[in-house]
């Protein structure tokens, strides 16, 4: 599972080879040349091979930034194919339309491969056991397939599924192949370990900035720090005359400074004395986007509009309104961003960290003014990715690098510019009203959301759907009357997709605010959230099970307080109870307890891992996450001034699982909108003070 | 050149003495095990051991190094068995594993020189190192894991 490993190991070549070939997508699994000849109609969204030496190699179209899908994935084909599973391989896809759509994000590899996958391990194993039926001149029904070979009970005969493979692969494929019944599952809902561990333990994975091609040379890129800024001059001969600067060579996206080493070339950036134009951008400032998001207009008619709002708010007995507001965020993956390119007269070849590896070969291929065919790209593993590496520009640039240098160039991103060159997660303003009954009913929330949007900065059309409203519009409590709506802002900052996207914004004004009016009704907030509930909704059982393992309504320590807080994103539905304190000003977090409701949980532990860590990367931007703006350009440089949560701050996280056998949700992001609001909700407790605004500041 | 004794093999490099040996490892030595992070000394990913001390190696120049003990993640051990390797796995610490050499090799210093850490060890030697995917709780986990069991 290492690079040079998934480079050896092409799809071609093995396709080449011999063995039970299959191909599978949502719809169907078929016989590999059948998927060649319907190319186009038929997307498969991974490959399997049987191999004639019994291995099972699974081609996936997904990229693993940490989530732990890799091994997800292999678990899905291997339960039904009764493999041994420590025969099984995962290949990471390089980019091709014959996978699908590999971009990953939005908490779907699993769910989107739950019935396809299992199906392809199941058409597999019914065609080796056809084969050694066929070859026994026995019934299929009385051989049974187990631990990598298929066994003839009753004649003690058995045949190891590599000796099979050939027979197999000349079978039809199963039009419907019969699913194991859960209770027989072996793997799946198991803490199966995962295939990357060792590797990562002794250093040896290769993410992207560990690729190293024969020739090959290192680079660092002068950019513009605000959007739509050019370079203006720069001292090309100053950054040549730095012992190991190579070139230097002004792209679309800056000046880029090509040497022997990443620190050669970044010492050649320091001598080559940029200087940049601001550009339309040039003079704005985190006061000028709070006044252009204050101020954007209403988009034409509220998303959802349930019952007259005006009419409820009117007539309630208690009316509350409240102004939240959320910051620009950096995405902060430990791995700067980074991309290797060889780019000569036969095409371009990429070794990229990116989630999107479909998009980035198609826009590198545009940007060279080439045939996409003549682009190859491998995906390797990534040093986390939250969404930043869903972007093309990091590859496109290395590309146009490349061709300039003459040569192989890996062009790492330092800290400094991964954070001027981010896209951050969006700043937000979040007007909310509501009204209660006097029985402490409600009976009208409006919740207006003032955020720029994702999808139009970056089609660049003002009429495409804004989906700033993720995480609002689904506002599950009963109310006798909703209204959600939105302004879009248009703000000259990048913006870009965050771990759990909108509901990581959108969450937090939503779960305080129900808080503040349980407050008012002087309910118990976890008692109010359920009675709001309609009885058979996914988040009653996880409040349930939150408020039990966390001991709700008990005694606590003095000066500790808990907050409660649940939102449903992704399939999946999550509440979290948080303990804190406030010693001389600092707030700190002691424990979380994480109820999760996401349908079939693949792998117990895998769940507790992303749960783990979607309240720290929540906690981090909730404590101390904030991108401010001057002269267009990010203040914050580097990780001093923004510093992620450390091992001394980090609470203990209990995940507990709602037991189901439905298909499974996603768990890379539900765990992360709570933690804010449950955070807040309890230092509402504590210090009577209603924290509106992240990141917290108890003072002023 | 400059020599350096890498994980126990001589290695000669031609660069500058102010090059930081973080560059030298990674781009001249392609020892990638040892990461780059943030170039201050603040985030640990580049962390390996000088002398079996933990040293954050985007910080110390090749110059100053000579003849002096560097161990990396890739020399660790012989064959990736160090008790902390093997708690890492039995614990399942890393989620993207970038972070997780610089955060081995600490540990392993920090075993060394303290067998049975506490809480509060753990977090002196262990905070200058950061992760985003949340695994400092199984970090905590496997270093008393391979605390009890590194000896057997």
């Amino acid at each position: 599972m290492t690079a040079p490993e998934m480079g050896r190991r092409t799809f071609l070549e093995i396709a080449a080879g011999t063995g039970l070939w299959l191909a599978t997508s949502p719809v169907r699994v078929v016989a590999a040349e059948g998927a060649g000849a319907a190319a186009g109609s038929f997307q498969p969204s991974a490959w399997l091979n049987v191999d004639p030496a019994g291995l099972v190699t699974i081609w996936v179209g997904k990229s693993e930034m940490g989530q732990g899908s890799f091994t997800g994935m292999a678990v899905l084909v291997a339960e039904e194919l009764e493999a041994d599973w420590k025969t099984i391989r995962v290949v990471q896809a390089d980019a091709d339309a014959r996978y699908g759509r590999m971009s990953t994000g939005g908490s779907s590899s699993v769910r989107g491969s739950w019935e396809p996958l299992r199906k392809a391990g199941a058409a597999a194993r019914e065609m080796l056991v056809a084969a050694a039926a066929a070859r026994w001149g026995v019934d299929p029904a009385t051989c049974r397939a187990g631990k990598g070979e298929v066994v003839h009970a009753a004649s003690g005969r058995r045949a190891g599924y590599g000796s099979l493979a050939e027979a197999a692969s000349k079978l039809p494929v199963p039009e419907k192949p019969v699913l194991k019944d859960p209770k027989d599952f072996t793997l799946i809902g198991k803490a199966v370990p995962r295939l990357d561990t060792p590797a990562k333990t002794r250093g040896a994975t290769v993410f992207g900035i560990d690729v190293r091609v024969p020739g090959m040379l290192h680079a660092v890129v002068a950019r513009p720090p605000a959007l739509g800024g050019k370079v203006a001059r720069f001292d090309a001969a100053a950054a040549l005359a730095v012992p190991g600067v190579r070139k230097v060579v002004e792209v679309p996206s800056g000046v880029a400074v090509i040497a022997d080493t990443t620190w050669a070339a970044i010492r050649g950036r320091d001598a080559l004395g940029v200087v940049f134009d601001g550009g339309p951008n040039g003079a704005l400032d985190s006061a000028a986007i709070a006044s252009l998001v204050a101020s954007a207009p209403l988009e034409p008619a509220p998303a959802r509009n349930d019952g007259d709002v005006e009419g409820a708010l009117a007539g309630a007995a208690r009316r509350l309104s409240a102004t939240y507001t959320l910051p620009f965020l950096p995405h902060s993956a430990m791995e700067p961003l980074n991309c290797t390119a060889r780019v000569d007269g036969n095409g371009a070849e990429l070794w990229a960290p990116t989630q999107s590896p479909q998009r980035a070969r198609t826009d590198v291929a545009s940007a060279l003014g080439i045939p996409e065919a003549k682009v190859t790209l491998h995906v390797t593993f990534m040093g986390g990715g939250f969404g930043r590496r869903l972007y093309p520009d990091f590859p496109v640039e290395a590309a146009l690098v490349a061709r300039g240098a003459g040569a192989p160039v890996q062009v790492t991103w330092t800290r400094e510019d991964d954070f001027a060159g981010d896209l951050f997660r969006p700043c937000g303003r979040n007007e909310l009203r509501a009204g209660l009954d006097a029985k402490g009913n409600l009976v009208a929330w409006h919740h207006l959301v003032r955020s720029p949007s994702l999808s139009r900065q970056s089609s660049g059309n003002p009429a495409a759907p804004a989906g700033t409203l993720e995480g609002a519009i689904g506002f599950p409590y009963r109310s006798g009357a909703v209204r959600i709506e939105a302004a879009v802002p248009t703000v000259g900052v990048r913006i870009g997709a965050w771990r759990s996207v909108y509901s990581s914004q959108n969450a937090f004004p939503e779960e305080s605010f129900i808080d503040e009016l349980a407050h008012a009704a002087g309910k118990d907030p976890l008692a109010f959230r359920r009675s709001l509930l309609p009885a058979d909704h996914p988040l009653q059982a996880v409040l349930a099970l939150a408020g039990e393992k966390s001991g709700w309504g008990k005694k606590l320590p003095k000066g500790v307080a808990r907050g409660i807080a649940c939102h449903s994103c992704f399939g999946s539905h999550v509440a979290e109870v948080a303990e804190v304190s406030v010693t001389k000003g600092v707030i700190r977090v002691h424990r979380v307890v994480v109820a999760v409701s996401c349908g079939t949980a693949l792998n117990p532990d895998s769940v507790a891992q992303q749960m783990e860590g979607s309240v720290v990367y929540g906690l981090t931007a909730a404590l101390r996450g904030e991108i401010t703006f001057a002269k267009g350009a990010a203040r914050e440089k580097n990780f001093p001034d923004q510093d992620p949560l450390r091992i001394s701050e980090m609470p203990r996280v209990e995940t507990h699982i709602v037991p189901s056998t439905a298909a499974p949700g996603g768990i890379g992001e539900p765990g992360l909108p709570p933690i804010a609001p449950a955070v807040a909700n309890a230092l509402f407790v504590l210090t009577g003070k209603r924290l509106r605004s992240l990141p917290f500041q108890l003072k002023g | 050149m400059i020599t350096l004794n890498v994980n126990g093999i001589p290695r000669s490099v031609d660069l500058a003495p102010e090059t930081p040996l973080l560059w030298a490892l990674r781009d001249t030595l392609s020892l990638t095990g040892t990461k780059f992070g943030c170039g201050l000394g603040v985030c640990g990913a580049c962390t390996v051991l000088l002398d079996g001390v933990a040293v954050q190696s985007c910080l110390v120049d090749v110059g100053e190094v000579k003849g002096r003990k560097i161990t990396t993640i890739e020399g660790l051990s012989p064959d990736g068995t160090h008790p902390v390797q093997r708690a890492w796995i039995a614990d399942e610490v890393p989620q993207c594993g970038y972070c997780q050499s610089g955060q081995i090799v600490a540990a392993a210093a920090l075993l060394a020189r303290k067998p049975r850490p506490t809480d509060a060890d753990i977090d002196d030697a262990m905070d200058g190192i950061l992760c985003r995917c949340g695994t400092y709780d199984r970090i905590r986990r496997a270093i008393h894991r391979a605390a009890k069991e590194g000896t057997r």
